[in-house]
């Protein structure tokens, strides 16, 4: 069960880096597209209030952040400060949730 | 004759400290060579390994400024900076005395990673027949001159901060043996190498591939086996 979980602990932070360089991608572009007039909080929430399209696009990108630097935590908490086991696999678990959480807070709040 | 301003490490497990040698410097010397001297001429009581003097054993590596090598095919001059040399022990293993390390961890973990090779076939049977030319061949060939002798194990840094990391050379000569089309126990080799003490601890910073002095990569051995531990994992084989 170890090793399978390990695997899919490496295979979930591989895909969830390839989620994050497109969505990185997409977000600086349209950052340095919507900047071109000025940025006002108006016309950020003007693209983004109702934007279906938007909220689904950064819900990804925060889930995958979310999976992302949990993981890899897990590695230098590992390496640099030789922490291992359930007590390091727990909290990170308790930092990701955090993490979507207060990500999704802020995707919802340029949503409604 | 110029003299060479050699520092060499004494000590044990425990403590130790550079202790300094002027060592005459000759054409084609090696550092080897300047070892040698040192226990020969200088101080009987520095302790340091070596066998074959050519390449083959695996059995001479050190740290040679601040790069883990052999000493045997390192000449002097490939290394020398302002007539100075510093020789240390390998790094990431535990020293017995001076230039001499501790050997026992790097292999138990070849052992570990299953790297024993594992068939069916009885003396009464035929040999096997493997192709020069099939791909699997050609990635057991491309890692299967390692000789043991720890200079990859001593560049990764990923064994320096994980201790249970079972390393580069294990991993290559695990990854000789998944694509040993004769060898039986692939599944229990690939559980045994997966994890964050098996290939999946490696950041491939390639610090294996650039110091081997053989050319090998294990740095591709262990993205292959990463490639091969998914497969068996899809196929809920792990």
């Amino acid at each position: 069960m170890k090793v399978k979980g390990e695997t899919l602990l490496w295979v979930t932070q591989r895909a969830s880096a390839a989620v994050l360089a497109l969505c990185v991608v997409v977000h600086l572009a349209t950052l340095v597209y919507a900047v071109q007039g000025g940025l006002t909080a108006v016309e950020i929430l003007a693209r983004t209030r109702g934007s279906v399209a938007w909220l689904a696009f950064y819900a990804v990108f925060v889930l995958a952040i979310a999976l992302h630097v949990p993981i890899g935590l897990r590695a230098v908490l590992n390496e640099r400060a030789g922490w291992r086991g359930a007590s390091r696999d727990w909290v990170l678990l308790g930092f990701g949730v955090l993490l979507a959480c207060a990500g999704m807070r802020a995707v919802l709040a340029v949503y409604l | 004759m110029t003299q060479l301003n050699v520092k060499v490490w004494r000590g044990d497990a425990e403590s130790g400290r550079f202790q300094q040698f002027d060592v005459p410097r000759h054409a084609s010397q090696t550092v080897l060579d300047v070892v040698t001297y040192i226990q020969r001429a200088l101080d009987p009581t520095l302790a340091y390994r070596f066998a074959c003097r050519v390449g083959m054993c695996g059995s001479c590596a050190m740290t040679v400024n601040g790069a883990p090598r052999w000493t045997c095919r390192t000449h002097v001059d490939k290394v020398v900076r302002n007539d100075a040399i510093e020789i240390a022990p390998l790094r990431s293993l535990p020293v017995i005395r001076d230039l001499v390390t501790d050997m026992r961890e790097f292999f138990d973990k070849w052992a570990r990673a299953k790297g024993q090779f594992h068939g069916n076939r009885t003396k009464k049977e035929d040999f096997s027949v493997v192709k020069p030319e099939s791909p699997q061949r050609k990635q057991a060939d491309a890692g299967i001159e390692c000789i043991g002798c720890g200079v990859c194990y001593s560049a990764c840094d990923v064994v320096k901060w994980n201790p249970d990391y079972l390393g580069p050379a294990a991993l290559n000569r695990a990854w000789t043996l998944v694509n040993d089309e004769r060898d039986t126990a692939n599944a229990e080799r690939l559980r045994a190498v997966a994890g964050d003490a098996g290939c999946h601890a490696c950041h491939t910073h390639m610090s294996c591939t650039e110091h081997c002095p053989k050319g090998i990569s294990p740095t591709a051995g262990i993205a292959g086996l990463k490639r091969e531990v998914l497969f068996a994992l899809s196929r809920k084989e792990l």
